[in-house]
């Protein structure tokens, strides 16, 4: 890949190991995704060789669609291994338990923007968290992680997303869960507009309510 | 004096009764199950079957225990979620006990008491729970008060997706060798990966595009049923696995469990203990006649939160067919 300077581990994901490195000059981030014992090579082998090619795809049209993402600089399939821009900022994990009422209510009127630009493009995100949501000290909010994202413009696909979105703020920040979704919604209302959004609302409900006894449990239940 | 709970489990095709005293201690869990000839639950025939069992079930179990009905402090049932006509056959059951006795009843949450049985029977404390059975799949952890849900199916159950399949197949259940067991063994004679759809989003997973190309695999007869038994095992396995390290990961808990009927096997058992070692976290595995609905976990739960003065008026004890885990207020967890 050569140039890479002393990479330092900054995260041991579950899925990928981060490292902060040196590259042409440039704070880079290394992302690779490590075999996973538990899985038969081969499947292994195919996952995270899909997800390293795919997720630069993804992070490129989110881009065109308006939502910052890291640049990428090098995808190598083979050490299934991608080199990106170090995004200088703040998870908004931390930022949303420090900051006041109206802070958050911002940042996720600001976070439900970016989400419906992404919908709009088509683009799933896969795995919305505000853990994979990074502020820089511009007042961006960068978009990272999106291994496990798609291009579709279904509305079960949207759904999901933001059912995700709502399960990550409720798992991991329930004391304002609540507002915050609220806000997220109002964003998202804005760029897709409030019919598409009240669709989308009320499938994430029926997916809610899913998750048990359906095919054939499902008719009597 | 000793006290006791009596707990009635029957939020699908198994009707159950358990008696465990205040402190722990199972004193019978009696589990009467019910298998229709094709597999697949028929809820109202179910229901029927349960409405029969109740009476024998509960004498067996105030034999198995020795305690007498009047012994008993307070009645459990399981209030959801579950199949309608099944959850209120058991409900119906437990009022009518619990008024002739004129004891308390307490509603219990069917995912909660999983969780908590399976607490008490292997003693582990905090952890990271996956529970994976023929209506649900979940992985939870407790967090403020509940348990949360971090991840969970979008669509069908893994235990329903390797039922499905099975059938499909034409194998057969019978009784101590279910649909799950019958997939595991043929697994184990299987040697070539097909690959199948793979579908983690966040959190969560999806069993349905997966069980249709495997169907379709096996109409098209090109693959041996081994080989596709262990395809469909390696694909599913991998993706709660993968769901449950990400879990472990983010929650930094110390601890996994798992139950429900899919535990049994022991494919999932080892990849769900790599994923704890890697983690450094302790790893156990719910005995069998905990794992499977029982009795005896109802009760448990419902002397817990019983000790937490929480008890279901009969006007208030309404089944509820889709309580989610993550609703459900756990004030006895520290
Ligand atoms: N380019 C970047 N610049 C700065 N921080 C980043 C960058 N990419 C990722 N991060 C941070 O590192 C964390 C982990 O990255 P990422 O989500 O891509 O890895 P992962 O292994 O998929 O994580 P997970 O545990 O969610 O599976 C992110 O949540 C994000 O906060
Ligand atoms: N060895 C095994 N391997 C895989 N699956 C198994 C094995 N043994 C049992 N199962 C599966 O476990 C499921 C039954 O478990 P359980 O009794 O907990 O389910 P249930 O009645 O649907 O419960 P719940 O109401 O908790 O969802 C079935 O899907 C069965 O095929």
């Amino acid at each position: 890949m050569g140039e890479m300077k002393t990479p330092v581990l900054i995260k041991k994901g579950a899925e990928a190991s981060l490292y902060l490195a040196k590259w042409h000059g440039r704070k880079v981030i290394m992302k690779k995704r490590l075999p996973k014992k538990y899985r038969l090579s081969r499947l292994d082998e195919q996952i995270r060789t899909y997800r390293t090619a795919h997720e630069p795809r993804l992070m490129h049209e989110a881009k065109k669609a308006g939502v910052p993402t890291p640049i990428i600089f090098l995808v190598d399939m083979k050490k299934a291994t991608i080199i990106m821009e170090f995004v200088d900022g703040k998870q908004v994990k931390q930022l949303l338990d420090e900051v006041s009422e109206s802070q958050r209510r911002q940042l996720c009127l600001k976070i439900g923007e970016l989400i419906g630009r992404l919908h709009k493009h088509g683009i799933i995100h896969g795995d919305l968290t505000t853990s994979n949501m990074i502020l820089d000290s511009d007042g961006k909010i960068f978009f990272v992680d999106f291994g496990l994202g798609e291009k579709t413009s279904e509305l079960e696909a949207r759904g999901v997303d933001l059912h995700l979105m709502r399960r990550a703020l409720e798992s991991t920040h329930f004391r304002f869960a609540e507002e915050c979704f609220n806000a997220v919604i109002e964003g998202y209302s804005k760029v897709l507009g409030d019919n598409v959004t009240k669709k989308v609302l009320d499938k994430i409900g029926e997916i809610e309510r899913r998750g048990r006894y359906i095919a054939e449990r499902k008719e009597e239940a | 004096m000793e006290k006791y709970c009596l707990g009635i489990e029957s939020t699908a095709d198994d009707f159950s009764v358990g008696i465990v005293t205040f402190k722990g201690k199972v004193l019978a869990n009696i589990i009467s199950a019910y298998m229709s000839e094709e597999g697949g639950i028929h809820p109202r025939e179910a229901a029927r079957h349960h409405a029969i069992a109740a009476n024998k079930t509960i004498r067996e179990a105030f034999e198995k225990a020795q305690i007498k009905p009047q012994d008993l402090t307070v009645i459990a049932f399981s209030q959801g979620p579950g199949l309608g006509p099944c959850l209120r056959t058991g409900a119906t059951v437990a009022r009518a006990l619990a008024s002739y006795l004129d004891v308390p009843l307490v509603g219990v949450n069917h995912c909660v008491a999983h969780i908590e049985i399976g607490k008490l029977a292997t003693k582990v404390k905090d952890p990271i729970t996956l529970y994976v059975s023929g209506g649900n799949t979940i992985v939870s952890a407790f967090d403020s008060g509940r348990y949360r849900i971090f991840g969970e199916t979008l669509d069908i159950a893994l235990g329903n997706c390797l039922d499905v399949f099975a059938r499909e197949a034409g194998l057969r259940q019978r009784e101590g060798m279910p649909f799950g067991a019958v997939v595991e063994k043929l697994a184990s004679k299987g040697k070539k990966l097909v690959l199948l759809p793979y579908t983690v989003k966040g959190m969560d997973m999806s069993f349905s595009g997966l069980l249709t190309a495997v169907v379709n695999l096996l109409k098209r007869g090109e693959y041996r049923l081994e080989d596709l038994c262990y395809s469909l095992q390696e694909t599913a396995f991998s993706m709660v696995t993968e769901v449950t390290e990400r879990a472990l990961a983010h929650t930094e808990k110390k601890e996994v469990l798992l139950t429900g009927g899919v535990a049994a096997n022991r494919r999932l058992q080892s990849m769900i203990e790599a994923i704890a070692e890697e983690h450094d976290a302790k790893f156990q595995v719910v005995p069998k006649q905990f794992a499977l609905d029982n009795g005896a976990m109802i009760a448990w739960t419902g002397v817990l939160a019983y000790k937490h003065g929480i008890v279901t008026p009969i006007e208030k004890s309404f089944v509820k067919l889709r309580w989610r885990l993550d609703r459900v207020e756990v004030p006895w967890v520290k």
